[in-house]
């Protein structure tokens, strides 16, 4: 036990002696804390994932009683042949990447703001990062009546000076209303992340450049960026594993419509499955998405596990 | 305004140029300068949270004040909201997110505290992958697997129920709260406790005495974001519930089909729906950067 538990990798590909540490029974013990959360993370979430890909390869509408036939990979064929389904998908792209871009830059402006002393600062901090606490429906329910009403909103009052007068955003420009919503939803989230990393900038290597007679601006890109490039790849990846499942503001805002104009995948999957009940359809559907996400995420994942071996060979 | 912000950087900081002498030069024109920003900062804040703050206000109105043309900033503050609000029944679903929330943030701080600990503590093998197991968990889209979860949860007759919801709950948050634990387990002085074993001491006293106090903070970090996701989660609260065990999000929308719009009731609604996790993640703002951080911050 002495030698051992500096890296967890190495340890755990060196320490691998016949007795003792490393031994069967050794690894069992290391091991069964986990067990529990790993069980039950594999039942609830990868269990269901398998019975989807089964339904994905039947007929199945629960509207139609007894219609349940295997079809095999005919619901995929519709998938793809789908416009519809290809319209929904890029919303989905829009919508995520949009988010995600527009509060990475918003949250570190204001973090650039907030990193400074001035009187109120953890007054301003605190009104910043209420967005991202408000249940996001009840956010949705805040845009779509109080702030986007074509009447009594408050977006068009303070507009209608610039003569931009009775638009109803959400029902002209549906997709757009909603990534503002989550964009006001999400910035605190990226604020809060790439004030943290500002924050833990090391001041001994600020110093030193500045000393070196470097200014602002270059201890800015020189200094700052590369220092928070991990904080802003956490804030990036966990942005987008949330927002890639945004339900409740397209639910609440717009329906997903006019039409599937604002639908994401989220929201189009589940109107197959709960409204038009069509379950072989929605699980493909489901299927495909999984593994496109798979794909994407495989890349996400990569750079948070170099951010972060990188960051423990740092510290 | 611009003086206002300024006099405390200068006055104030008679103890702050000390500790962070490179970032103020003593220029003028960069005084004004921040202080200029300071008043931006200001700006962004209140911008940011007016629609909260509107929403707020308009649930102390009554509903002819709400629906007016320019709006109406001065009026009667009344309760009529609020109190129609809870007549209409908000109080089982209060309870039911209250218990999901609760229920499901105790399972997850039971499971994810050991295997935050062996993932950082008692390294297993394969370490990595494990890590990357549960994070992978968080990538899968929920609605890909809300049908079987629909059929199955059906089928045993746990549709409708409020330990559905305290179990999907758990393994919602479960990965990144294994995530947010093993960044605050890292943090226990290798040292500590290789003296305590040495000492003698067995597993479970070094465990309370060393290893506990350490990460007794990030724990209620964790718990704390799991709070927030919890009270917040619709999807699966919207599909799986009906009548008995709906939560706050679910009653927003049924209040609304059945009322139609009324513009003050509903910012009453909403905001009793969010205050709780709002005033949580006041108090606790800096536990929070701490958690979501992942322990990137040092």
């Amino acid at each position: 036990m002495t030698t051992t538990t500096e890296r967890p990798d190495t340890a755990a590909a060196t320490a691998r002696p016949a007795r003792g540490p490393g031994s069967a029974r050794d690894g069992w013990i290391r091991r069964a804390p986990l067990l529990p959360a790993l069980i039950f993370a594999i039942i609830v979430t990868q269990l269901p994932f398998l019975v989807t890909i089964y339904y994905s390869l039947q007929s199945w509408n629960l509207v139609r009683p007894g219609s349940q036939s295997f079809v095999g990979l005919d619901n995929y064929a519709t998938v793809f042949t789908d416009s519809q389904f290809r319209g929904v998908a890029l919303n989905s792209v829009v919508l995520t990447v949009g988010a995600v871009i527009f509060a990475m830059i918003l949250g570190l402006l204001f973090a650039l703001l907030l990193d400074r002393q001035f009187f109120g600062r953890g007054f301003v901090r605190t009104l910043l990062i209420t967005p991202f606490l408000i249940t996001p429906v009840a956010s949705a329910l805040l845009w779509k009546t109080v702030l986007f009403d074509p009447t009594y909103g408050l977006i068009n009052f303070v507009l209608s000076p610039f003569g931009a007068g009775n638009t109803d955003w959400v029902s002209s420009y549906p997709l757009t209303s909603v990534m503002i919503a989550l964009v006001w939803q999400w910035t605190p989230f990226m604020m809060l992340l790439t004030l943290a990393g500002l924050q833990s900038q090391p001041a001994d290597v600020l110093e030193a450049a500045r000393v070196d007679g470097a200014g602002s601006f270059a201890i800015f890109r020189e200094v700052t960026i590369p220092h928070l490039r991990r904080f802003i790849e956490l804030g990036v990846v966990l942005g987008a594993i949330y927002l890639v499942n945004t339900f409740d503001t397209i639910y609440m805002m717009t329906q997903g419509g006019p039409g599937t104009a604002s639908a994401n995948l989220p929201f189009y999957i589940y109107q197959r499955a709960f409204l038009g009940f069509d379950i072989g359809q929605s699980a493909a559907m489901g299927v495909v998405v999984v593994v496109a996400t798979i794909i994407v995420s495989t890349f996400a994942l990569r750079l948070i596990f170099r951010s972060f071996s990188g960051a423990e060979e740092a510290s | 305004m611009a003086e206002q912000t300024l006099s405390p950087t200068t006055t104030g900081s008679g103890a702050a140029p000390a500790a962070d002498p490179p970032r103020i030069k003593p220029k003028k024109q960069r005084r004004t300068g921040n202080a200029l920003l300071g008043v931006l900062a200001w700006i962004v804040g209140i911008g940011f949270f007016f629609p909260i703050l509107w929403m707020v206000l308009t649930a102390f109105k009554q509903e002819a004040d709400a629906y007016t043309s320019p709006p109406k900033l001065f009026f009667t503050p009344t309760l009529d909201q609020f109190s129609e609000v809870f007549s209409s029944g908000i109080g089982p679903y209060l309870l039911n997110s209250v218990f999901a929330t609760l229920m499901s943030t105790v399972l997850v701080v039971l499971l994810a505290t050991p295997a935050a600990y062996a993932v950082s503590l008692r390294p297993v093998k394969k370490t990595q992958d494990v890590l990357f197991f549960f994070i992978s968990t968080k990538m899968l889209p929920v609605v890909a697997a809300i049908v079987p979860i629909y059929v199955v949860v059906n089928y045993i007759g746990m549709l409708d129920n409020v330990w559905t919801l305290v179990v999907l709950y758990t393994a919602m948050n479960l990965p990144i709260a294994v995530w947010m634990m093993r960044s605050f387990f890292q943090e226990v002085p290798k040292e500590l406790l290789e003296a305590a074993s040495m000492d003698g001491a067995s597993l479970f006293r070094s465990l309370r005495e060393v290893v506990l106090p350490v990460v007794s903070p990030g724990m209620a970090a964790t718990a704390l974001i799991c709070v927030i996701f919890s009270w917040n989660e619709f999807f699966f609260a919207v599909n799986l519930t009906a009548s008995q065990a709906a939560t706050v999000p679910v009653f927003l929308v049924g209040f609304i089909t059945s009322e139609g719009l009324y513009f003050a009731k509903l910012c009453a609604a909403a905001t009793m729906a969010a205050l709780p996790v709002v005033i949580a993640g006041w108090v606790a703002q800096n536990k929070l950067v701490q958690g979501l951080s992942f322990g990137a911050v040092k």
